[in-house]
C-alpha cells in the first residue's frame, strides 16, 4: 500500500501510456514527465510568492497582500493577469532580437535543470551517468542570458547590473562546484540518483545524510551561501537591489517578459534548493527509518520548501552586502574554505571507521573557520561598539 | 551519418559562419555561442556525456561570458563603416592559409578513419574511465596544463596591475 503511494505518480504515468502503441510509449512517458514539471513547479512559485510577500512583510511588522482572497492567497492570479495585459514596451534603440530571446533562453536552462532531480524514488525525468555535471552546465549558461538581458537594454543601469550579477555568479559558481565536488568524491559518483541512494541507508534509526557529517556540514553551509548568490538573492542582491540601480539587468522589460524573469529567478531558486537537498539533505529519504511510509516525494517538497523558507527569511534579516564584499568573502574566504574542505573529506575517507576521524575532521574545519574568520577581521579594526547621539 | 548530425552539423556552422559575418560584435559573440551549443550537442550525440556537458560548463559558461566581458570593457559594438565591411583587406591570404589548414587536417582525419572498422560498437567511456586516465596515463600532460594555467593567471593579473601604476 504505501509501494503504491509512493510510486503513484509512476503508476499513473504508465496507466496513461499504456494506451498508446508501444512505440510511442517511451517519448509519451517523457513527455508527459515534462508536462509534470511545468505545471508543478510554476504552481510551487505561485504559492512562494505569496509566501516570500507575507513572510518578508511579517518579519518587516507589516501585514503584506491581504486583499485578493483570504490572506491575500489569490495574489499569484492577480499578478499574472498583471502581466499579461501590461503593455510590453521596449526601447527604441534596444537590440530587439537579443532582447527578446534573453528571458527565453534564461527560462529554457532554468527548466532544464528540473530535469536531473530525483524528485521521489524512480522519479526523475532523465537518469544520466554526470547529471550533476548536466545540472551545473545548465547554471552556467544562464549567465549569458542575464548578459544578453543587460547589454541589449542599451541603458547604462542594466549594463552595470548585468556586469555585477555575471560577475558574482562567477566568482560564486567556483565555490558551488567545489563544495559539490566534495558529495561527488565520497559517493564515488556523479549520478544523483545514486547519490541520494547513497544516503538512503540508516544507522540506529539515523540517517546517513551528508549534512550530519563534519566535511558535509560544510560544505552544507558554503552550498547554501553560494547559492544564495547564484540566484542574486538577499544578501546578495545587489545586482537587482531596488535603491541601488532601479531594477538591474530587466530594468527595461515589462509585462510578461519581466515576469518571465521573475520566473526564471524563483525556478533557479526551486532547482538550486532542490540540488541542495539531492546532494546534503538526502533527497527523498526519510529523516528515521520508522518514518519510510510516507511517500518519498512529500520528503523532497517539504525539504525544498524548507530551504525557500530559510532563503525568504534569510532575505528578510540581513542586509544587503557591497559588491566588494561580496567578491572579497568569495574568492578570500568561500574558496579557500571549499579547498580545505576537500582534504578534509579525503582524509575522513581514509582514515577509516571509528570515532576519531569525526573528531579530527570537525577539529581541522573549527579551527581553520576560526583562523581564516580572525585574519578576514583584522583589517576591519573592529572595536568596542560607540555610539553617537543627536544632541 | 544520420538525420540528427546533418542538423547538428548546420547549426554549428551557421554559428561560426554567423561569428564572422555580422556587423555587431556583440551578436557575433552570442553567434559564437550558438557554435559551441552545436558542438556540445554534437558530442552528445555521439554519446560523449562529460565532454558535451564539460564543452557546455566551460565554454558556453566560463569562454563566452570572457568574451562577451572583453567586448565591453574595451571597444563596445560599434558596427563597420560601409567601406571596409566585415572582411578584412587582406582576405585572399587569410582564404589560403584557410584553405591549407583545411587540405591538412581533412587529410589527417581520412587517414585516421581507414584504421577505425565500422562494425565496432562505439566504446562508452564513463567518467569514473576519463579520472583513471587522467590520474593515470596522462597525470604528466595534467600537472602541465595546471602548470600553464596558473602562469596565466598570474600572467594576467601582472598584466593588469602593469596597465594601473602606468596611468598613475
Amino acid at each position: 500500500m504505501q509501494e503504491k503511494a509512493d510510486q503513484i505518480f509512476i503508476l499513473l504515468r504508465d496507466w496513461l501510456v499504456g494506451f498508446l502503441p508501444a512505440s510511442w510509449q517511451t517519448a509519451a512517458g517523457v513527455l508527459l514527465g515534462v508536462v509534470a514539471i511545468i505545471a508543478v513547479f510554476p504552481g510551487l512559485f505561485a504559492l512562494t510568492t505569496v509566501l516570500e510577500r507575507k513572510g518578508i512583510a511579517r518579519i518587516q511588522n507589516r501585514l503584506g497582500p491581504n486583499r485578493v482572497g483570504p490572506f491575500g492567497i489569490l495574489q499569484p492570479i492577480a499578478d499574472a493577469i498583471k502581466s499579461l495585459t501590461k503593455e510590453d514596451v521596449v526601447p527604441l534603440t534596444a537590440d530587439h532580437a537579443v532582447h527578446f530571446l534573453a528571458p527565453v533562453v534564461l527560462v529554457i536552462v532554468v527548466f532544464m535543470g528540473f530535469a536531473v532531480l530525483p524528485v521521489g524514488r524512480n522519479m526523475q525525468l532523465v537518469d544520466m551517468d554526470s547529471s550533476l555535471l548536466f545540472y551545473f552546465a545548465m547554471g552556467a549558461s544562464g549567465e549569458v542570458s542575464i548578459f544578453m538581458a543587460g547589454w541589449s537594454s542599451r541603458n547604462k543601469y542594466s549594463l552595470l547590473g548585468a556586469m555585477r550579477a555575471v560577475a558574482q555568479m562567477i566568482s560564486y559558481e567556483v565555490p558551488l562546484l567545489l563544495s559539490s565536488v566534495v558529495i561527488v568524491m565520497i559517493t564515488g559518483s556523479l549520478s544523483l540518483v545514486k547519490i541520494v541512494e547513497a544516503q538512503n541507508q540508516y544507522t540506529w534509526g539515523l540517517p546517513h545524510w551528508y549534512i550530519f557529517t563534519p566535511w558535509g556540514c560544510a560544505a552544507f553551509l558554503m552550498y547554501a551561501i553560494s547559492a544564495t548568490a547564484e540566484t542574486n538573492r538577499s544578501p546578495f542582491d545587489l545586482p537587482e537591489g531596488e535603491s541601488e540601480l532601479v531594477a538591474g539587468y530587466f530594468t527595461e522589460y515589462s509585462g510578461f517578459k519581466f515576469a518571465l524573469f521573475f520566473l526564471a529567478e524563483y525556478l533557479a531558486m526551486f532547482s538550486i534548493s532542490g540540488l541542495g537537498t539531492t546532494l546534503f539533505l538526502g533527497g527523498w529519504s526519510a529523516p528515521f527509518a520508522f518514518l519510510g511510509w510516507v511517500p518519498s516525494w512529500i520528503w523532497f517538497f517539504s525539504k525544498v520548501m524548507m530551504s525557500i523558507v530559510v532563503m525568504i527569511w534569510v532575505r528578510g534579516t540581513l542586509p544587503r552586502l557591497r559588491q566588494d564584499q561580496l567578491m572579497n568573502f568569495a574568492w578570500k574566504f568561500v574558496l579557500p574554505m571549499t579547498l580545505l574542505n576537500l582534504m578534509v573529506a579525503a582524509l575522513w575517507r581514509f582514515m577509516g571507521e571509528g570515532w576519531l576521524r569525526w573528531v579530527v575532521c570537525s577539529a581541522i574545519l573549527i579551527v581553520a573557520y576560526v583562523i581564516a574568520g580572525r585574519i578576514g577581521m583584522r583589517r576591519e579594526h573592529l572595536g568596542p561598539r560607540t555610539y553617537r547621539y543627536a544632541e | 551519418m544520420s538525420f540528427m548530425f546533418w542538423i547538428l552539423a548546420a547549426l554549428t556552422i551557421a554559428g561560426g559562419l554567423a561569428a564572422v559575418l555580422l556587423k555587431n560584435l556583440v551578436h557575433c559573440a552570442l553567434a559564437v555561442t550558438v557554435a559551441f551549443a552545436g558542438l556540445a550537442l554534437l558530442f552528445l550525440q555521439l554519446d560523449a556525456q562529460f565532454a558535451g556537458f564539460a564543452q557546455i560548463l566551460v565554454y558556453i559558461g566560463a569562454v563566452a561570458i570572457l568574451v562577451v566581458f572583453a567586448i565591453l570593457l574595451t571597444r563596445g559594438s560599434e558596427t563597420p563603416k560601409k567601406e571596409i565591411g566585415v572582411f578584412s583587406r587582406t582576405w585572399l591570404a587569410g582564404l589560403v592559409v584557410a584553405a591549407a589548414l583545411f587540405a591538412v587536417l581533412s587529410w589527417a582525419v581520412l587517414q585516421s578513419a581507414g584504421g577505425l572498422s565500422q562494425d565496432d560498437a562505439a566504446p562508452t567511456v564513463s567518467v569514473l574511465q576519463i579520472g583513471q586516465a587522467l590520474m593515470g596515463r596522462y597525470v604528466l600532460p595534467l600537472e602541465i596544463v595546471a602548470l600553464l594555467l596558473t602562469a596565466a593567471t598570474i600572467g594576467a593579473v601582472i598584466v593588469a596591475m602593469h596597465e594601473k601604476e602606468d596611468s598613475k
